[in-house]
């Protein structure tokens, strides 16, 4: 995470890579979304997916799980340099979300992160809000997801 | 008897749950996939914009998802969802929340690529015990008609 005066409309980052394995998928889905397709091979390729599909959740989840990673390494490369920590804020939500194809067992995604919108927050004058387009790719250049996703971030001089 | 879209007409659907959330679900969830300190450390948590633990957004969400899956998705003839038009997080989730979740449907139509199916859009919102809504969302699901299986109707 970095300040709101260091982030510029566009900005793109890597957020890196995760592979969706048979039991992933079917552990994240007997939890939150035991559909026959995220759940059994066999279900799956009768499906409009053709295989054993991930959870849309989960799919999105893994997002969140690389962007937080990511804020991980920029954290430890400003205390490294003996600059200040930036912890980020919560998120209002995200509008947009669209899963275009399945991720389906075996399946690598892809995740990267664009600067969508900044704006300073009119109710809470420390922070900005930041507007992200997330996406993810997989091993054959395809996108399956994405979504515009929002976030608080601290500003700088919070005085 | 497996519900088609004929059961989804525009209007209310229905009220589910309650579904107690436990801290340890909360800590779980954040550990793998959303792991910031307002999540995970009641201390930290403290410090953060939210005054307290809180559940991942995400985690909100799946649980909606299981809400939805255990209400009406598990016995619906559905074909999953193309996406999200959008969700509000507009209150945190806390350890303890009992979650009801309300289902409106704001829109169903014959899907015109796949004749045999019809696309119902739903609204959904998760709310706890004191009446406060922690989430919204609205999300399109493919659901298969009576009189499908690929027939003219």
């Amino acid at each position: 995470m970095r300040f709101f005066e260091d982030l510029q409309l566009g900005q793109r980052r890597e957020l890196g890579t995760y592979t969706f394995t048979a039991e992933d998928i079917k552990r994240f889905a007997r939890q939150f979304d035991p559909q026959r397709f995220h759940l059994d091979e066999d279900e799956g390729r009768n499906s409009l997916f053709g295989g054993l599909a991930a959870s849309g959740w989960h799919v999105g989840s893994v997002c969140m799980k690389l962007i937080v990673a990511d804020n991980q390494r920029l954290a430890d490369l400003a205390r490294t340099r003996g600059e200040p920590i930036v912890l980020g804020g919560p998120s209002p939500g995200f509008k947009d979300l669209r899963w275009y194809k399945p991720v389906l067992a075996g399946d690598t995604i892809t995740y990267s992160s664009e600067i969508a919108s900044l704006r300073a927050s009119a109710s809470r004058p420390q922070w900005g809000i930041l507007q992200v387009r997330n996406i993810g790719i997989n091993q054959r250049d395809e996108l399956v997801f994405s979504v515009l996703a929002s976030a608080f971030v601290p500003r700088r001089n919070n005085g | 008897m497996t519900l088609t879209f004929e059961d989804f007409p525009q209007g209310h659907f229905g009220s589910f749950g309650p579904r107690f959330v436990s801290r340890d679900e909360i800590i779980a969830f954040a550990s793998e996939f959303d792991p910031q300190p307002m999540h995970l450390d009641e201390q930290a948590a403290l410090q953060s914009m939210l005054k307290g633990l809180s559940g991942s957004g995400w985690h909100l969400c799946s649980l909606m998802m299981r809400m939805m899956f255990d209400g009406f998705i598990g016995r619906t003839a559905s074909l999953g969802s193309p996406g999200v038009n959008e969700v509000r997080w507009l209150s945190p989730l806390r350890p303890g929340d009992e979650l009801m979740l309300d289902v409106e449907v704001v829109e169903a139509r014959v899907s015109q690529s796949r004749p045999s199916t019809g696309i119902v859009t739903f609204k959904c919102s998760v709310s706890n015990k004191s009446g406060e809504t922690l989430c919204e969302m609205v999300s399109p699901i493919i659901v298969e008609r009576r009189d499908g299986s690929g027939r003219a109707s």
